[in-house]
């Protein structure tokens, strides 16, 4: 009792045929469209790498080209078969790698399927990379006379300038850096020395933030420096003040980013799962089809095609003998040869 | 004695008709490319239309954005009459419609060729529009709270740090004006009330930058106020200096942008401008061919395809002739159905004497 039965005539073998054709067409566009975003995707991640420490993982990109690679090759096959499907004699070289085909296809959905599920997953540790580099990033702001760490206090100002963000959580992270190079600070100076002093660490430390922190949509003049003390500036509360520096912090805003990035890219390779699965039993029902025609020679007679030879349920427990006897062929032949050895 | 003439067989006239087709159809699709880069044009200078003081270079895009439409109505149809034109039957219907739509054609395509110059010759009232714009946008730039101008300092704020630029001609611009608001000035202060009594006009004047004016590649935090003080912060040398601010000033910045992406629009239309003048070319060819074989009877035989009939100057000349004899038909009144009792016997002579030449 075959699994779905349809009947098919010419008619509807060769529709199908040319539906399944343009499906295939469809699924290599859709292969090449994969494969661009996980270039874009590369690059992105390359662009914002001193964010990240340098520490960031490259394999759902890598994973999304190697993908976006097979599909394209997966699917023109696909798309060659379907087109030498009407014509018997071109059909008849395919038709003994059909099986494999098919095979090779679903262990490419249950890649799409895990590639997918990294897409989701790999936030989370995103997210973290993303924790760890801003706030070395932060630490490193003043170095830009050392090798290796020169271009941190451009970057760190092009990302908050760029993504409209302040700090690591928020901008109070400055507070608590010195982003100041003590090259730039008058040693000789008493308040200088005062501030130095009363640290801990040595670090001169300000309730100040650099001016990348600043929003061009405040309607007064950005103010940097002792952004807690209400008395320095005039007409100034810190505590309701919302518009003088942006007040989200890199973390978040870099995150958001990435995260509906990578969501657009998972979801697309769901969508592309669907599309492979349909392929597949349109191909499985063109193949039976063409296979099971009562009278080869006669092209106009009618034809069943199906999904699965037998029920889903037989087919299954076929699968596990079939797995069981290979097991056991070498169980056998090994007792066979003892048999052998011994005599 | 005809300008460019040739000689076109039946399959040669068949040919060109079917080349002429494709031809158009290319032109319409180079007029959406047309249209396009008029519409890109008028988005980029709407981006900060608020720094420039006039808008005169909007016409530049809607000329564009016309002329592209027109370019993909006109080669539309030159597209459909060009298939028919295959066949001298068809060409019947469209035989009346032909010359007007030549000459059309011909407007339409100086109308292409002036975008395209219009394109290089724009630079000068940029200029002057930006010098003037940005001039006063930096004035108004305190004015957040006047209706009208809150936008201007973000506008300028964000034009400084995209196009790292800072100020009018420099930086020094910014020491001249204003630009914190009296709003945010504690006049109870010594120090803010001496400043305002040094100047002139009671403006509150300092040798300091707003905060978009700082250059990210500086390798020390930035320096906004008392900027060409070298005493007034440590270590500050001359090339702390050179790296702190941003150095060009925002006309010649935005005057750079905008050119170089005139030119290349320029350039694209000056191309499809070329493109057009040789399909305009092609059905008059293919025009005057199709007429010939009309006049000549015989749907099978060679006819003449020109550009003009007559040289240029015996064309100029009839056609000159052609417009003053039209105004002379205005000037006399021969109407019967007027009654004018007196002299109509040298009316009559008069009218005999006006010739209204036939028109080929």
């Amino acid at each position: 009792m075959p699994f779905m039965p349809v009947k098919f005539n010419l008619q509807k073998r060769v529709k199908l045929a040319q539906g399944l054709w343009m499906l295939y067409w469809l699924s290599v566009i859709v292969g090449i469209l994969i494969f661009s975003l996980g270039i874009f995707f590369k690059i992105e991640l390359r662009k914002r790498s001193e964010m990240m420490d340098n520490n960031e993982s490259h394999l759902v990109p890598n994973l999304l080209i190697l993908v976006g690679v097979l599909a394209c090759g997966v699917n023109a096959f696909g798309g060659k078969v379907c087109h030498d499907s009407l014509d018997p004699i071109k059909f008849a070289k395919w038709k003994p790698m059909l099986k494999p085909y098919l095979l090779l296809c679903c262990g490419f959905n249950v890649l799409l399927l895990l590639t997918a599920l990294l897409c989701f997953l790999m936030q989370f540790a995103m997210y973290l990379t993303l924790a760890e580099g801003l706030k070395n990033g932060i630490k490193f702001y003043k170095d830009t006379d050392t090798p290796g760490r020169c271009f941190m206090k451009r970057t760190l100002d092009m990302t908050q300038i760029e993504f409209r963000c302040c700090g690591n959580n928020n901008f109070r992270d400055w507070f608590e850096v010195q982003w100041i190079s003590n090259r730039y600070l008058d040693m000789s100076n008493d308040e200088v020395k005062d501030r130095v002093l009363s640290n801990v660490e040595g670090k001169y430390l300000m309730d100040s933030v650099p001016f990348s922190c600043c929003n061009p949509g405040s309607p007064r003049p950005c103010l940097q420096h002792h952004l807690t003390n209400n008395s320095a500036h005039y007409d100034y509360d810190h505590r309701t003040e919302e518009l003088n520096i942006w007040t989200r912090g890199c973390r978040e805003a870099l995150f958001s980013y990435y995260s509906s990035m990578m969501n657009s890219i998972g979801a697309l390779v769901i969508a592309t799962i669907f599309l492979e699965s349909v392929d597949m039993a349109g191909l499985k029902y063109l193949s039976t089809a063409l296979e099971m025609m009562s009278d080869p020679e006669n092209p106009e007679c009618e034809s069943e095609g199906w999904l699965l030879e037998k029920g889903v349920k037989e087919t299954f427990t076929e699968l596990l003998a079939k797995l069981k006897m290979l097991g056991k062929t070498n169980q056998v032949e090994e007792g066979g040869e003892a048999a052998t050895a011994a005599t | 004695m005809a300008v460019g003439k040739v000689t076109f067989t039946k399959a040669e006239r068949e040919k060109l008709a079917e080349v002429l087709w494709l031809l158009n159809w290319i032109s319409v699709v180079t007029g959406a490319i047309l249209f396009g880069l008029g519409l890109f044009l008028k988005i980029e200078i709407q981006k900060w239309q608020e720094v420039m003081s006039d808008q005169g270079i909007l016409y530049v895009p809607h000329m564009l954005i016309s002329t592209g439409l027109a370019a993909c109505c006109i080669n539309f149809l030159g597209g459909k009459i060009c298939l028919d034109c295959a066949d001298t039957n068809k060409f019947l219907r469209w035989k009346l419609v032909m010359m007007p739509y030549v000459v059309c054609t011909f407007f339409f395509t100086s109308c292409v060729l002036a975008g395209a110059l219009m394109c290089y010759s724009i630079r000068s009232q940029l200029e002057e529009s930006l010098f003037l714009g940005l001039r006063n946008a930096m004035r108004y730039y305190k004015d957040t709270d006047t209706p009208g101008r809150c936008y201007l300092k973000r506008t300028l704020d964000l034009l400084q740090i995209q196009f790292h630029c800072c100020g009018n001609t420099g930086y020094r611009d910014w020491f001249q004006v204003q630009w914190i608001s009296n709003r945010y000035l504690d006049m109870t202060s010594s120090a803010v009330v001496d400043r305002l009594r040094n100047n002139v006009e009671g403006k509150y004047l300092m040798d300091g930058v707003p905060f978009s004016c700082c250059s990210t590649f500086s390798p020390r935090p930035c320096i906004q106020q008392q900027v060409s003080n070298s005493s007034a912060h440590f270590n500050y040398d001359q090339q702390s200096q050179q790296l702190n601010l941003w150095r060009r000033g925002c006309r010649q910045t935005l005057l750079d942008h905008y050119t170089g992406i005139m030119q290349s629009i320029g350039l694209t239309v000056l191309l499809i401008w070329l493109f057009e003048l040789l399909v305009l070319t092609g059905v008059r060819y293919l025009q005057t061919a199709m007429e010939n074989v009309l006049r000549l009877g015989d749907p099978e035989s060679e006819s003449d395809g020109w550009i003009l009939e007559n040289s240029l100057a015996e064309t100029a000349r009839s056609n000159f002739n052609i417009i003053k004899n039209l105004g002379k038909c205005y000037q006399i009144d021969d109407d019967p159905n007027i009654n004018v009792p007196t002299a109509a016997a040298e009316q009559e002579v008069l009218s005999q004497q006006v010739q209204i030449p036939v028109t080929s």
